[in-house]
């Protein structure tokens, strides 16, 4: 009987295990590290995380609709390549002013809902595995990144730099914008997939493609979108990230995806689709760049060994999941 | 004509008339043939025994003390509606879970199986309703997987070969050990699965409803090579829902319902009637609904023509509203083609004309949105999202009304409650994972989903298969009732006695093409068999209505 009991409870523990994880962390910080819990450095840690943590958003839903997507790192390092060079260009004739940084944002979203849109319809349209389709695109995106960088570096101009340099670097009611924009998109993200038909009918593709078919579900339409949202939010990470360091190059956002895909895996959701929520997802992306935050405060690990344990958490999470299933 | 209401008596007697017209008196030919194999001389002891077993749930208890003894070269049958706890007391005999409490005595020893693996080891094998086996390997590879002859670190493929044809040969398939298993039918993978449970020794042969996802002449075949094993010393257990196909082929019969044992008989003790009250554990009345006359109500549905390459030639009927028309056919003539070729799941040509006016389906939404439902004769890989509770379920199809765009768990509910108490869903818990729930019920979710469009024209694919006695007439009636209401639907089904108990006309399909329509007074199954195997065909396209016969164009 005690058995029976435990499996009853468990369900709700393995659904807590991330946020129980971060818990864990932030208390392990705090007493290594008296500087941990300052606001300096939680808004340190949450502005690092929301580059992965918007990724992640949208990845949720890729993922929780039973597809992946790998193109999201060089994507977001061609956008960022492609936006300095728009901006730049048309700084010539407008000088350097908030109307150029728009037209930058502009290109940048307009070039994150195509990408997403490409993805999207070669999966659907083309039917070929979403895997295959975006390590295709991933390769044409970090490639051409590095032939518009003519394999150096692409720079935001500096008088530019100076306009742009409060979206990443500036606050609002003294939190950082990043952060505000994550928790944004986060809500945004929540509400669509859980409170919307849209978001459903994700639950529904990843669960049995086949039955969403039957069901009369617009299946193609509903995975393209998909990709499209995960394109914005890639392009949103990018507008973000661009003021940070006012350069692209090939080495942009690399690895991105995986710590993206780590982030909603961390986050409860299964790789195989049908499950996941988005506040997973934000619990994982925070997780992620807790671990090299305390890492980097305490000197217990060193901090080259920040990919380690971070791959340990993934394997541990995927571990707790397995145990559910059964 | 005979009442067409007359239970499982009649049943089994239009079984029999089926087999004799389709396939002779030869079916048994060979039965008596000893397998060549190995015989195992255990005779004096009870090979396994249930003694006592419970089972819970979560707290639940689903097996109550259940004792049951298998006897040396038996077939026995387990039957019991949808939930009465057979397939859970198998896998406990079987190994995959343990008892709450009780024991197995395997060989008159208890055996306290770790897992399926123990449970072979002692020759008890249980055959999955969904197979095992690996759709990407050859059958020789299927059938020694876990067990691969070697030479030193090396596999020894020829010899695997050599013995899977030999394994192959005794059971008498002409299955090839070199065949990719993804490529066999349902059937012979069946003999693919016996073939590497004889392998492994089986003494006891668990089998979850065998004969479900087999035509007539496989069942032959399947029940020619049980009374094969049986003669060699092996015990079969045999799960069915369908009691003439027990009383053809068990020795003995348990009875379950609600998790406990209701009797264990010799079959000779037993008839289909007798065997269908214990399940249920009440005089089973009617079986389908009275015939309700049909008016000459308009024409919903009108195809003409309709051609579904490789499977479908020019098929012609119409549809009325109010009325339940069969679609009747063996396996392979081309009945569910027909249906996916309509709703846009196949390509196909012809002409489809809904109240007269010409339509053609792209997809199932584009059917859908005109009030067309099908479904699906595979509830789990096109009806339900299994992994899914029933709430999301059943309000998938009504999202599109419910839901622009945001969700409201309010309606769900009702749409939950609704649905529940209009099909007479049955849980110990509305949050149940659909997964979890009996066939019976996950039927009454899709068809409760279904109606959510409030479809005008209802095409259900085989609604009661593999579902138990009971819920099978809740679904006869239900769907009297949708046709009452003047919903027009399609009845495709395998078992000839529902197609003549609920049906007003049926079209009779063989190879792809209409050999005939018959009206109510002249459905028989005699009438039926003969137009289904081409003995009998009208050579004019029968009965084409005008266009027009009701509906304005």
């Amino acid at each position: 009987m005690t058995v029976a009991a435990v499996r009853r409870r468990l369900p709700n523990l393995r659904a807590l295990a991330p946020l129980l994880g971060l818990v864990l962390l932030v208390i392990l910080g705090a007493n290594l590290n008296d500087n941990f819990l300052t606001t300096n450095n939680i808004n340190n840690v949450l502005t690092r995380s929301s580059f992965i943590g918007i990724i992640a958003v949208g990845m949720t839903f890729v993922i929780i609709s039973g597809g992946i997507d790998l193109s999201v790192g060089s994507m977001a390092a061609f956008i960022s390549g492609m936006m300095i060079l728009i901006m730049n260009a048309v700084m010539e004739p407008l000088g350097a002013t908030w109307t150029v940084v728009l037209v930058g944002i502009g290109a940048s979203l307009v070039l994150g809902l195509a990408a997403g849109l490409i993805n999207g319809l070669l999966i659907t349209r083309g039917k070929i595995e979403a895997f295959i389709v975006t390590l295709g695109t991933l390769g044409i995106y970090r490639s051409l990144v590095t032939f518009l960088a003519n394999g150096g570096t692409i720079s935001l101009a500096l008088p530019l730099r100076s306009v742009y340099r409060p979206v990443y670097y500036g606050t609002f009611l003294s939190v950082p914008w990043p952060i505000w924009v994550f928790a944004l998109v986060a809500i945004l993200g929540s509400i669509v997939l859980h409170k919307t038909r849209y978001g459903r009918y994700i639950y529904a593709i990843g669960s049995n493609e086949t039955v969403a078919r039957y069901s009369a579900i617009p299946v193609d339409w509903v995975k393209t979108w998909s990709y499209v949202i995960l394109g914005l939010c890639v392009s949103l990470a990018t507008i973000i990230y661009v003021p940070r360091l006012g350069s692209a190059s090939g080495a942009t956002g690399l690895l991105w995806e995986l710590e993206a895909i780590a982030a909603v895996i961390i986050g409860g959701t299964s790789l195989r689709g049908g499950n996941g929520h988005i506040w997973g997802t934000i619990v994982g992306a925070v997780l992620l760049s807790t671990i090299g935050n305390v890492l980097n405060l305490t000197s217990i690990i060193s901090e080259y060994l920040n990919g380690a344990v971070q791959g340990l958490i993934i394997i541990l999470a995927v571990l707790l999941q397995r145990g559910s299933r059964k | 004509m005979p009442a067409p209401g007359h239970g499982s008596r009649y049943m089994r007697t239009a079984v029999i008339v089926c087999k004799y017209i389709l396939f002779g008196s030869g079916a048994d030919a060979g039965a008596n043939a000893l397998l060549s194999g190995v015989t195992h001389m255990t005779e004096k002891l009870v090979p396994l025994e249930a003694r006592g077993i419970s089972r819970d749930f979560d707290g639940v208890r689903v097996l109550h003390d259940v004792s049951i003894e298998f006897l040396p070269g038996e077939v026995h049958a387990i039957i019991g509606e949808n939930g009465a706890g057979k397939s859970t007391l198998m896998k406990i005999l079987s190994g995959y879970l343990a008892p709450t409490a009780g024991e197995v005595f395997v060989d008159g020893r208890p055996a306290r199986f770790a897992d399926s693996a123990a449970a072979e080891e002692r020759g008890v094998i249980l055959i999955h309703q969904e197979m095992n086996l690996a759709d990407d390997l050859s059958v020789s590879a299927n059938i020694f997987l876990g067990s691969e002859l070697r030479r030193g670190p090396l596999l020894d493929d020829r010899a695997m070969e050599r013995r899977a044809g030999e394994l192959l040969a005794e059971l008498r398939t002409k299955v090839s050990p070199k065949a990719r298993v993804g490529s066999l039918t349902v059937s012979d993978r069946q003999m693919v699965e016996i073939a590497k449970a004889m392998w492994r020794n089986a003494r006891v042969l668990i089998m979850d409803e065998p004969t479900d996802v087999l035509t007539n002449r496989e069942t032959d075949i399947l029940f020619g090579l049980i009374r094969r094993l049986k003669s060699s010393g092996v015990t079969v257990i045999f799960i069915s829902h369908k009691l003439p196909e027990v009383k053809e082929i068990a020795d003995r019969v348990t009875v379950l319902r609600d998790g406990r044992l209701i009797a264990t008989q010799a079959i000779t003790d037993l008839d289909e009637d007798a065997m269908a009250t214990l399940m249920v554990g009440r005089e089973l009345s009617e079986m389908y609904p009275p015939k309700r006359l049909v008016p000459d109500a308009e024409v919903v549905l009108q195809v003409e023509d309709f051609t579904v390459p490789g499977w479908v030639e020019n098929v012609s009927f119409s549809l009325h509203r109010g009325e339940i028309l069969g679609l009747a056919g063996l396996v392979g003539s081309g009945r569910t083609e027909l249906f996916e070729g309509l709703l846009g799941l196949r390509p196909a040509r012809g002409t489809v004309r809904l109240h007269g006016k010409a339509v053609r389906f792209r997809t199932p939404r584009d059917a859908a949105r005109q009030g067309i439902a099908y479904v699906s004769e595979d509830r789990k890989g096109k009806g339900l999202l299994v992994d899914m509770r029933m709430k999301p379920n059943m309000s998938l199809l009504a999202l599109e009304r419910i839901a622009r765009p945001f969700l409201s768990d309010r309606v769900e509910q009702k749409i939950l409650e609704q649905g529940s108490s209009d099909f007479d869903i049955r849980t110990a818990n509305r949050n149940a994972v659909v997964s979890t729930l009996s066939g019976g019920n996950q039927q009454k979710v899709v068809l409760a989903k279904t109606m959510q469009i409030d479809p005008e024209v209802i095409i259900l694919d085989e609604p009661t298969r593999g579902i138990d006695i009971g819920t099978k007439r809740e679904i006869y009636f239900l769907a009297e009732r949708l046709a009452a209401q003047g919903k027009a639907i399609v009845l495709i089904s395998s078992e000839l006695p529902e197609i003549i108990g609920l049906a007003h006309r049926v079209v009779v399909m063989q190879s792809g093409e209409v050999t005939g329509i018959l009206p109510a007074d002249r459905l028989t199954e005699d009438e039926v068999v003969r137009y289904a195997t081409g003995l009998r065909r009208d050579t004019e396209q029968p009965q084409r209505e005008a266009p027009a016969a009701g509906g304005a164009p």
